[in-house]
C-alpha cells in the first residue's frame, strides 16, 4: 500500500460512489469516465504499461463517449427530474454477489497467484511485459477467442445498421 | 557542432549537477527542466503563430493583418509581432460570464480537461536527439493516441455544461469528426510501427537515421506506403484538431464558435491553446513517423542541430495548415463522413497491405527498385478507382442563378 496506489484507488472509488448516487446522468457518466482512468493508473501502477494505455483509449477514449452519445440521442438534454437510482435491494446484491463470487473463483484459480505462494516476491519490481509478446500470444494462442471477438462485434454493427436504415414505406 | 546539437541536454545536466541541490528533489528538478522549456517553447511558439496565422491569412485575403503592435512604452513595432502579448492581456482582463443555466462545475472543468492532455501530448516526442521527457520503449505512441482520446470527453463536457444549443451541435459534430478520424489517424501510423517492429518514438527515428548510398536517411516518406501513409495521416490529422477543411465543430458562419461559444476571457484563450497545442504535437507525431524526426533529409546535412530541424519541420507544416486554411473551403457534414469512410479508411488499410508486402519483398540492388515500382502501383490503382466512384457521385456542378 503506496502512495500512488492509494490515490489511485481513492479516485476510483470516490468516482464509482458519486457514479451510483449522481442524479444528473451526464454527472454519472463523467464520473464513470473518471473510474475508468483511475483503473488505468491502478494498472499503470502494476508496471501494465499497454493494458493502461489500451484502458484510457477505449474506455475514456470510446466507451464513456459512446454512453454520453446514447444519454443525448436517447432523451433531451435536460436533466430528468424523477430519480435514477435504481431502488430494487434484493436482485442488486444477488448479482454483486455473484460477481463476487465468480472474480473470486477466477483469482484464487489463476496461475499468477500460486507462484507468489511458492516464490517470495521479487524485490526488484516486475519489468512490463513487452507489447511484441501479447500480439505474438494473440495471434497464435489465443486467436480464435479473438476472431470470435471480432465476429460478435461484427454482428453487432451490422445489427446497428439495420435498426438505423429508414423503413421503406409500402 | 556537436556541442550546438546536444546544448539542452548539457544545459540540464550543468544545471542538475550544481552541489547544492539535495538528493530528495533531484528527480523532481530533473523533471522540470524537462518540462518548463516544453512548456515555454511551445506557449511562444503559439503566440507567435497566432501572429503569423493572421498576418499570412491577411495577405491571402489581400490584406496587411496586424503590424501595429510592437514593445510597450517605445515606440518600438516588431511588424505587428507584439499582437500576441496584447491579446494575452486582453484575455486576461475580461470579464469570465458564465451562463446562468450552464454546469458551474463542468463547465470549469471543461477547458483544463482540454488544455491538460494537450500539454501531455508532447511528453513522448523526441524533439532532437537525446531529447525526449518520456521515453516510453515499450508504448510510446499508445501513450500519445490514449491521451489524445482523452480530450474527446472535454469537448463534450464543454458543449453540455454551457446549455446552448450551438454549444451542444459544435460538441456533437466535433465528437462524430474525431471518433471517425481517429480510424484512419491511428491506422496510418500503424504502418510505421508495422515496419520498425517497436512502439517506441526514439526507436521509430533511430530507424530513420540509418543512411541509405552514403547519403540519404532513410525516412519513410520516401517510401510508397510512407508516402500515402503521410498524407493520409496528415488529413486525418487535420481533422483531428479541427482545422479548416474540417473546422465544422467550430464554424463560425453557422454555430457561432461551436462547443466553446459560452465561454469567455481566459477560458476561451485557453480553449484557443488546448487546440493549438493539439496541433502542434500531432504535427510533431506526424514528423516523427513519416518525416525522420530530427534527421536531416541528406547525410551532408547533419552538421544543422537536430532540434532545429524539428522545429523547422513544424514551422513548414503549420505553414501548410495556414495555407489550406485561406484557401480551402469547409467540407459539409455528409462530405465529411463519406470522406472518412469511404475513401481515408479503405486506403489506409490497402495501405497496410503495401506495407507488408514492402516488408517481405527485395531489399537489395535492383529488386529495390522493383519494389518501390510495384508498391506506388498498387497504391495508385485503388486511389484512382475511389476517386473516380467519388467524382460519378457528385456530378457536375450546376450554376442555378448564374444559369
Amino acid at each position: 500500500m503506496n502512495l500512488p496506489f492509494t490515490i489511485a484507488a481513492v479516485i476510483t472509488l470516490v468516482a464509482a460512489g458519486v457514479a451510483m448516487s449522481a442524479r444528473n446522468l451526464v454527472h454519472v457518466a463523467l464520473c464513470v469516465a473518471v473510474a475508468f482512468a483511475g483503473l488505468a493508473a491502478l494498472f499503470l501502477q502494476l508496471n501494465a504499461e499497454f493494458v493502461g494505455f489500451v484502458q484510457i483509449l477505449v474506455y475514456v477514449g470510446a466507451v464513456a463517449i459512446l454512453i454520453v452519445f446514447a444519454i443525448l440521442l436517447t432523451r433531451s438534454s435536460e436533466t430528468a427530474a424523477g430519480t435514477s437510482i435504481a431502488t430494487s435491494v434484493l436482485p442488486g446484491l444477488v448479482i454483486a454477489g455473484l460477481v463476487l463470487l465468480c472474480l473470486r473463483v477466477a483469482i484464487l484459480n489463476s496461475p499468477a497467484t500460486q507462484r507468489t505462494a511458492i516464490t517470495p516476491p521479487p524485490p526488484t519490481p516486475a519489468v512490463s511485459v513487452p507489447v511484441r509478446q501479447i500480439g505474438d500470444r494473440l495471434m497464435r494462442e489465443y486467436v480464435l477467442p479473438l476472431e470470435v471477438m471480432g465476429l460478435l462485434l461484427t454482428a453487432a454493427m451490422i445489427g446497428a445498421v439495420i435498426i438505423a436504415m429508414p423503413e421503406k414505406r409500402k | 557542432m556537436n556541442a550546438l546539437d546536444q546544448l539542452p541536454v548539457a544545459l540540464k545536466h550543468w544545471v542538475l549537477g550544481w552541489a547544492f541541490w539535495p538528493d530528495l528533489i533531484k528527480p523532481v528538478l530533473s523533471a522540470m527542466l524537462s518540462i518548463g522549456p516544453i512548456i515555454g517553447v511551445f506557449a511562444t511558439l503559439f503566440g507567435v503563430l497566432t501572429v503569423i496565422e493572421r498576418k499570412t491569412l491577411g495577405r491571402i485575403q489581400n490584406r496587411r493583418g496586424p503590424n501595429r503592435v510592437g514593445i510597450p512604452f517605445t515606440n518600438i513595432r516588431l511588424a505587428g509581432f507584439g499582437q500576441f502579448i496584447a491579446d494575452g492581456i486582453k484575455s486576461l482582463t475580461k470579464e469570465d460570464i458564465v451562463p446562468r443555466a450552464a454546469d458551474k462545475v463542468v463547465h470549469f472543468l471543461a477547458p483544463l480537461a482540454l488544455v491538460v492532455p494537450a500539454i501531455l501530448l508532447f511528453a513522448v516526442l523526441p524533439f532532437g536527439r537525446n531529447m525526449v521527457a518520456l521515453d516510453l520503449p515499450n508504448t510510446g505512441l499508445l501513450f500519445f493516441f490514449a491521451v489524445g482520446a482523452a480530450t474527446e470527453l472535454s469537448v463534450f463536457m464543454a458543449g453540455w455544461s454551457s446549455r446552448n444549443k450551438y454549444s451542444l451541435l459544435g460538441a456533437m459534430r466535433a465528437i462524430a469528426q474525431m471518433i471517425s478520424y481517429e480510424l484512419p489517424l491511428i491506422l496510418s501510423s500503424l504502418t510505421v510501427v508495422m515496419l520498425v517492429g517497436s512502439l517506441s518514438l526514439v526507436d521509430i527515428v533511430a530507424r530513420q537515421e540509418q543512411v541509405l548510398w552514403g547519403f540519404l536517411h532513410q525516412w519513410h516518406v520516401f517510401t510508397p506506403w510512407g508516402l500515402a501513409g503521410f498524407i493520409l495521416f496528415m488529413i486525418a490529422a487535420a481533422a483531428e484538431s479541427n482545422r479548416t477543411p474540417f473546422d465544422l465543430p467550430e464554424a463560425e458562419s453557422e454555430i457561432v464558435a461551436g462547443y466553446f461559444t459560452e465561454y469567455s476571457g481566459f477560458k476561451f484563450a485557453l480553449f484557443f491553446l488546448g487546440e493549438y497545442f493539439g496541433l502542434f504535437a500531432i504535427c510533431g507525431l506526424g514528423i516523427t513517423l513519416f518525416l525522420g524526426g530530427w534527421t536531416a533529409p541528406f547525410a551532408f546535412l547533419d552538421f544543422i542541430p537536430s532540434w532545429l530541424w524539428f522545429f523547422g519541420k513544424l514551422g513548414t507544416l503549420l505553414m501548410f495548415f495556414i495555407w489550406t486554411r485561406g484557401t480551402i473551403p469547409r467540407l459539409r457534414v455528409d462530405q465529411l463522413m463519406s470522406l472518412a469512410w469511404k475513401f481515408l479508411l479503405p486506403m489506409t488499410l490497402i495501405n497496410l497491405v503495401i506495407a507488408a508486402i514492402w516488408h517481405f519483398t527485395g531489399r537489395d540492388g535492383w529488386a529495390m527498385g522493383w519494389r518501390w515500382i510495384l508498391c506506388a502501383a498498387l497504391l495508385s490503382v485503388p486511389y484512382w478507382l475511389l476517386s473516380r466512384g467519388f467524382q460519378a457521385q457528385v456530378g457536375a456542378r450546376e450554376y442555378r442563378y448564374a444559369n
